[in-house]
């Protein structure tokens, strides 16, 4: 059994109610800080641990905390991103809506730590009804004390809101997030200057993800030095994985980072192998913006090694021959799906989502996908499988945010590791339209 | 003051100074192109994209070259930078590559354009695009549309460049219009039911690069380069009363704002001389103004060929599009 830290009371019926989390020890990561700890330590004892940012980009959340700006009579905000919107991606849901105090109190603990008197917790707008969860607890809260003016006599004071976004995928990147949370459009700001500097109402503001604050309260509550003997040296503790597709069990595991990837699908404490005895062909390990990994490389590495699910292994090989751990979007692929058909998905995502501010994602994004759309049916060339790499190319990098990359890095990986698939949409249209590049075993009709 | 160099070429430049600003204080081929940017107009840039340079070295304390392209209307240089535009074989590639993308969905209607010959997209297309296109799909529409008693949007060709946006930010006390919808389907648009009507928003006409946004009282009157452009002013309440006005004979068919060499408003003591309504859309006779001689147009389009000034010697307009 891996140590589980964020859901070791999961199962305890009742947990979403205060009494009940108060009970399993609830809370006491605040004690401990507001009584025992200044907010300087609190940051340091998180810069210990390791702790690297579960939204995506893995940045070290108590680096991040250091960077914040502290300038006199100024305010500083804490937002959790709960846009959660990747698709593959849907851990942040389930532990807000089975550990509403868990958040509850990662934000208090987390905004101590910052000097933030308020906080926010911005969240699609699709889970309106874990936003109904969350304000019941921080009603909760409030009630007992842990919210408002000088909490626990401490002279703290905290107010907590949740705000919903309109259900825009770009208002998850943390300056568009900013913008809607300020009531404008979800664009994503030009950085620098950083939310750290001049973040929401242009104030210094922290922003991370729903599973980095809630994994603060572990590390206050257990300390640094026991947080870093879980996991791996450069992927401390554990990491929740919302793993779904062909596999038996689909579903959100807390692993310890460090579990190889080939136990985590085959385990039969976690997804069990895949489904219907089939065989596994592909893996995006990380929500579908990552490279997608073809069946040789997703046990072991290019260069023979095991792999392990870590932000090292995962990102071993590069984009060549690697992916990245990414927000824990556990993707996997049976023999019987078609790449094109995903890739086209995938782009069709990114193209609907583009907030349109910058040229080369606003157009790039989608002429990729009515490309890919005409591959995946039949109407497609040869040259358009060059013409979408070299399309991918010019995205990549040239953009205001991380979504022109998020939107080129899958069409690329897909066309590096399944290239004769798309060429097979070229040269076998009508079995293009009509079946699954996956299930056709013997093509029918060669042109 | 800290030194640039750009394209080899060394300047000292203020503290906080952009890329793009330092190279037009340089001035001539090195200035890149701008389709978003607009230095009267805060918080434009970092949109269109089409300004990227390459940063070959970040500073004299971190010589290190930047791993990506970065846009110069908005990157602040760093003392010892060095700063790559037309000499980057990587620029020149991804610029080409950033025109292709504003024309995939551009409806290339030039013939029935009103900015024809007066129009950045053309200028950018012609000095940094390449011949043909990739591009087999179906181009996305819209409907033009009113905004307004005076103007007529033509979202189709629209680049998205934000800069009419930050015009009605700047100059009228609510914005009624903006950016709708998202990805490739976003549009500039009024909101439901709304008219842009104040007494500045023409200016918005001036400051799009493209044939988006035209200007009612003047459209489809005459090709611009049938207009003879003269400076001209007029006793005004509400604005500087500084303005051009576009002429054929005697007949005064279009009213615009004084500008630069990069198409922008020109300022005077710190001021942009935007115009009011009245002396854009209403004084069309010619005794509603003082004319005080020909303009000189010092941009890459046709008008800059213009056959009423000093004969515009053609060698130097093409050694302007290289
Ligand atoms: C297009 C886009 C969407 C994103 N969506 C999310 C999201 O839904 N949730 C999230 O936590 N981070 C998201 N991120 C990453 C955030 O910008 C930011 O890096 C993150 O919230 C930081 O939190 P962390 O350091 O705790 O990981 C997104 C980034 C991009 C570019
Ligand atoms: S990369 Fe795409 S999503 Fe990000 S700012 Fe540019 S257009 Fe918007
Ligand atoms: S209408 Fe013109 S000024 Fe406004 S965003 Fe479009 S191109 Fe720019
Ligand atoms: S002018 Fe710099 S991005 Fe448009």
């Amino acid at each position: 059994m891996g140590r589980k830290l964020l859901l070791e009371h999961i199962d305890v019926s009742g947990i979403e109610t205060y009494d009940v989390y108060r009970n399993h020890g609830g809370y006491k990561s605040v004690e401990k800080a507001l009584k025992t700890m200044s907010a300087q330590e609190v940051v340091e004892e998180v810069q210990k641990s390791a702790l690297r940012g579960r939204g995506g980009a893995g940045f070290p959340t108590g680096m991040k905390w250091s960077f914040l700006a502290k300038p006199e009579g100024v305010p500083r905000y804490l937002v959790c991103n709960a846009d959660e919107s990747e698709p593959g991606t849907f851990k942040d849901r389930f532990l807000m809506e089975k550990l509403p105090h868990l958040m509850v109190e990662g934000m208090i603990t987390s905004s101590y730590a910052l000097g933030a008197n308020t906080a926010y917790i911005y969240i699609r707008g699709e889970y309106m009804f874990v936003l109904d969860i969350l304000e019941k607890a921080i009603a909760e809260a409030y009630a007992k004390g842990w919210l408002g003016k000088n909490i626990l006599g401490s002279g703290y004071d905290l107010d907590l809101h949740v705000a919903p976004g309109g259900g825009a995928y770009i208002c998850g990147e943390e300056t568009a997030l900013l913008e809607s949370l300020e009531g404008k459009r979800g664009n994503p700001r030009m950085k620098p200057p950083f939310p750290a500097v001049k973040g929401l109402y242009g104030c210094p503001t922290v922003v991370n993800n729903v599973e980095s604050i809630c994994a603060v309260v572990p590390i206050i509550n257990i300390g640094a030095d026991e947080y870093l003997k879980i996991g791996t040296e450069k992927s401390s503790g554990t990491k929740l994985i919302s793993a779904c597709g062909n596999i038996a069990r689909p579903g959100v595991y807390e692993i310890e980072l460090g579990l190889s990837v080939e136990d985590f699908i085959y385990g039969d404490e976690w997804c069990r192998g895949i489904a219907n005895g089939k065989k596994l062909k592909a893996l995006i390990p990380g929500g579908s913006s990552v490279p997608i990994l073809p069946a040789h490389l997703i046990t072991s590495t290019a260069a023979g090694e095991r792999r392990y699910m870590s932000y090292e292994s995962l990102s071993d090989g590069g984009f060549a021959s690697g992916s990245m751990l990414g927000s824990g979007g556990f993707i996997v692929f049976d023999e019987d799906q078609c790449i094109v058909r995903n890739t086209w998905n995938f782009a069709r995502f990114y193209a609907h989502e583009s907030c349109g501010q910058c040229s080369p994602c606003r157009e790039g994004t989608s002429w990729m996908e009515k490309v890919l759309h005409r591959l995946e049916t039949g109407k497609g060339n040869m040259r358009d499988i060059d013409l979408l790499a070299e399309i991918n190319k010019k995205i990549e990098g040239n953009t205001i945010c991380p979504l022109g990359d998020a939107a080129a890095w899958p069409v690329a990986a897909a066309i590096r590791h399944f290239r004769e698939e798309f060429e097979w949409h070229v040269t076998h249209p009508n079995d293009a339209i009509t079946r699954n590049y996956g299930m056709l075993k013997t093509p029918s009709i060669t042109l | 003051m800290i030194k640039v160099t750009i394209d080899d070429i060394e300047i000292e430049v203020a503290e906080g100074t952009t890329i793009m600003n330092a190279a037009r204080m340089i001035g001539g081929d090195i200035v890149p192109p701008a389709m978003c940017y607009y230095s009267s107009l805060p918080g434009t840039g970092g949109k269109c994209r089409t300004c990227l340079v390459e940063i070959a070295a970040g500073s004299t304390k971190d010589p290190r070259p930047m791993p990506k392209l970065m846009v110069s209307c908005s990157t602040t240089v760093q003392d010892g930078m060095i700063v790559k535009n037309r000499t980057s074989e990587k620029v020149i590639e991804n610029r080409a590559a950033v025109v292709e993308f504003l024309l995939i969905n551009h409806p290339l209607d030039c013939p029935v354009c009103d900015q024809a010959g007066e129009c950045d997209l053309q200028d950018l297309g012609f000095s940094h695009g390449k011949e043909g296109s990739r591009y087999e799909e179906e181009k996305r529409t819209f409907e033009p549309i009113d905004i307004g008693e005076n103007i007529k949007l033509h979202m189709n060709r629209c680049i998205l460049c934000y800069r009419c946006v930050h015009v009605a930010n700047e100059l009228t006390d609510q914005r009624v219009h903006g950016a709708l919808h998202r990805g490739d389907h976003t549009e500039i648009s009024t909101y439901i039911e709304k008219a842009v009507d104040n007494e500045f928003s023409g200016n918005m006409i001036d400051v799009c690069p493209v044939g988006a946004l035209t200007d009612k009282s003047s459209r489809f009157k005459s090709r611009i380069w049938f207009l003879n452009p003269m400076n001209a002013s007029c006793e005004c309440k509400k604005c500087s009363g500084k303005a051009v006005v576009w002429m054929f004979g005697k007949q005064v068919y279009r009213v615009s704002v004084r500008q630069d060499k990069y198409g922008e408003v020109e300022v005077e003591d710190g001021k942009p001389n935007w115009i009011c309504n009245e002396c854009r859309f209403d004084k069309k006779d010619v005794s509603n103004w003082n004319i005080e001689g020909p303009r000189h147009i010092d941009r890459h389009s046709v008008i800059s060929q213009g056959h009423y000034e000093k004969p515009n010697p053609l060698k130097n307009a093409t050694k302007n599009i290289e």
